[in-house]
């Protein structure tokens, strides 16, 4: 049957690489260094990766949290519901989760590093013969995963406020509070949950693509951690890349690679279980709200 | 247009010269797109070394080749589109060949190659995904669901370098060992890989699909005496079927824009082939591999961007299509409700 093929399929992939991998993971691959040999079994670990990840994940969120989530009480609570706008404004939507990950990419290196990130450079530093914002950097890398997930956290959030029953608000409007009051101190704190899922769902894609950040601010090799928006940075996801099509010596290198390839799997899935847990448990509230 | 304002030809490249006596009279910016150097490559250059690029380029000028190819521009849409005779070969070709002497941009192998992985994804994800659709949503036990569900869905958490590297690493040995085939990555094994990407795709859409056909058709079917297998094969996959056609378009959508598989897996060699089994360059590999080392700005540069913007089209109509067709269809079924 063809959903047990499929299982097996994907139990076949996870056994593989957990198996394989699994033993080499220690505490001293995952908080070691790579700045002498990135490629050395004995002594390579990945924390400038996990660090890489983390920092433009937790800044993309900083990011795209605010605008997905106004767009979303926009949609839900403002906007007219079958006006020409809001159609336009949710075609767009729906058609920026379709877009191929290699295109924003693209984008960021044209629109972040070329036109944003050139013309602070004109302003700020006329003088300085190498760009300071106009390069990959981890605040552009950021910006565009924060564009390529903006429709994960505007659906996720929207969910959450239709979910909520209109009599909170109809009850919040009848006791003279006005829409605004009522969407922020009543509607805002219920949805909390959703918001917080749709956040989780973002950063767990955000931290497995690569094609966004090819151009835009991953590093092959750098000797320290990031220091400043305008660094480049080293990156699980990418790192996978490298070891598998860059490594000197495949048959040598398999344990990192394992190892990278098990982080990175272990980071994602326990993000995805994180939203998947707040999202039931906010579903059964509702339930009982209802 | 993208492409109109960028001229590839190599005569009209080599057409002014700035003598290295000029150095410095010419702006820095200036200076570095005449040489054709990425920015990291112009800091790291002294100015002895910058001079002797600039003699020689003047050299390289009186050694130009004397081949009416260099006179043509290639990005112009009939060399981009069409076969052309290029001096050296002995029929018309299509070639994809940016970093030669002579910049060919010819996009037809690509497109052969996007084509080509895509095919062969779809053809392996779309039947087992629908068939795992069907059976999910019609024949499962719903305690079986609850946990089958978010099962296949869990193949949509693993991000597509592991993929990507599962197929690189894993897979092209062992299907080269199973079919002997020459060359170890190609489009098959590629295909294969980004199937697994475009299963929780279809899967997620035709559930979804088959899911909202009324209780009501399943029920009366039954109790005219069909067995559940002939209720669902029979009366709800019919009733669905747009849905799943705009689940195939979308999976469409999903495989022909994924990058990071196909550029581990497919071999990256741009040749015009249909054999499944020949090393395979998809329009996504081409602009992930070349655009770091492109000048900015340049021809290189401006065609890899019109290969992002094709691509931003045919997903743009992939999703346009099938959300249509979803929306139609829940309409519908919804409206006789």
């Amino acid at each position: 049957m063809a959903t047990f093929l499929i299982l097996a399929i994907l139990a076949l992939i996870l056994g593989n690489i957990f198996l394989q991998g699994g033993t080499g993971l220690s505490p001293r691959f995952i908080f070691g260094n790579a700045d002498k040999d990135m490629f050395d079994v004995a002594s390579a670990g990945v924390w400038p990766m996990v660090f890489g990840t983390a920092a433009r994940v937790i800044l993309m969120t900083l990011f795209v949290i605010p605008v997905g989530v106004t767009t979303a009480i926009y949609l839900t609570e403002y906007a007219p519901a079958l006006s020409p706008f809001t159609r336009i404004i949710r075609g767009a939507v729906n058609n920026l989760a379709g877009v191929p990950s290699i295109v924003f990419g693209l984008f960021g290196l044209g629109f972040f590093i070329s036109a944003v990130g050139g013309t602070l450079d004109v302003f700020l530093y006329p003088d300085s013969p190498k760009p300071v914002w106009g390069k990959a950097a981890l605040i552009w890398a950021s910006l565009t995963l924060a564009v390529m997930t903006l429709p994960v956290v505007i659906v996720a959030t929207e969910e959450s406020l239709r979910a909520i029953p209109l009599g909170l608000r109809e009850a919040s409007l009848a006791l003279g509070a006005t829409k605004l009051q009522t969407v922020l101190r009543v509607v805002l704190p219920q949805a909390l949950p959703g918001i917080l899922t749709g956040g989780i769902l973002a950063v767990s894609r955000a931290a497995g693509e690569v094609a966004p950040i090819l151009f835009t601010g991953a590093a092959y090799y750098m000797a320290s951690l990031p220091q400043s928006l305008t660094d480049q940075f080293m990156d699980l996801a990418y790192h996978v890349f490298v070891l598998s099509t860059q490594s000197p010596d495949i048959e040598k290198t398999r344990p990192i690679l394992y190892g990278t390839v098990v982080v990175l799997l272990l980071l994602t899935f326990a993000l995805n279980l994180v939203a998947i847990l707040i999202r039931a448990r906010v579903r059964r509230n509702l339930r009982r709200l209802a | 247009m993208l492409v109109g304002a960028t001229n590839s030809s190599l005569a009209q490249e080599y057409r002014e010269i700035i003598p290295p006596e000029d150095f410095a009279r010419v702006p820095p910016d200036r200076l570095r797109q005449y040489l054709g150097l990425t920015r990291q490559q112009f800091e790291q250059m002294d100015e002895e070394t910058l001079k002797d690029l600039m003699s020689l380029r003047i050299e390289a000028k009186a050694q130009m080749p004397d081949d009416p190819d260099a006179e043509l521009n290639t990005t112009e849409w009939r060399y981009l589109l069409g076969p052309h005779q290029w001096t050296g070969y002995d029929r018309p070709a299509y070639i994809w060949q940016p970093v030669s002497q002579i910049h060919k941009y010819n996009l037809l192998p690509l497109f052969i190659g996007s084509l080509k992985t895509t095919f062969v994804a779809l053809l392996f994800a779309v039947p087992l995904a629908i068939a795992a659709a069907l059976y999910v949503s019609q024949l499962a036990h719903p305690r079986a669901r609850e946990w089958l569900k978010p099962g296949i869905e869990l193949l949509s958490g693993i991000p597509s370098v592991v993929l990507g590297f599962f197929a690189l690493i894993v897979m092209a040995s062992f299907f080269q060992a199973l079919f002997g085939y020459p060359s170890r990555l190609n489009a098959f094994v590629a295909g294969l890989a980004l199937g697994l990407a475009v299963i929780p795709v279809v899967f997620s859409i035709a559930e979804d699909a088959l899911t909202s056909v009324p209780r009501s058709y399943t029920e009366a079917a039954l109790a005219l005496g069909s067995t559940r297998w002939q209720a669902a094969w029979q009366i709800v996959l019919p009733a669905a079927l747009p849905g799943v056609f705009a689940a195939t378009v979308l999976g469409f959508g999903r495989a022909i824009g994924e990058t990071m598989i196909v550029l581990m897996a497919s071999g990256n060699a741009s040749i015009v082939s249909w054999n499944l089994f020949d090393s395979t360059r998809t329009l996504t590999a081409t602009i992930a591999a070349e655009l770091a080392e492109t000048v900015v700005g340049g021809h290189h540069y401006r065609v890899l961007f019109l290969l992002g913007a094709l691509l931003f089209a045919v997903t743009f109509v992939a999703n346009l299509v099938g959300d249509l067709v979803i929306h139609r269809l829940k309409g519908r079924l919804e409206g006789r409700r």
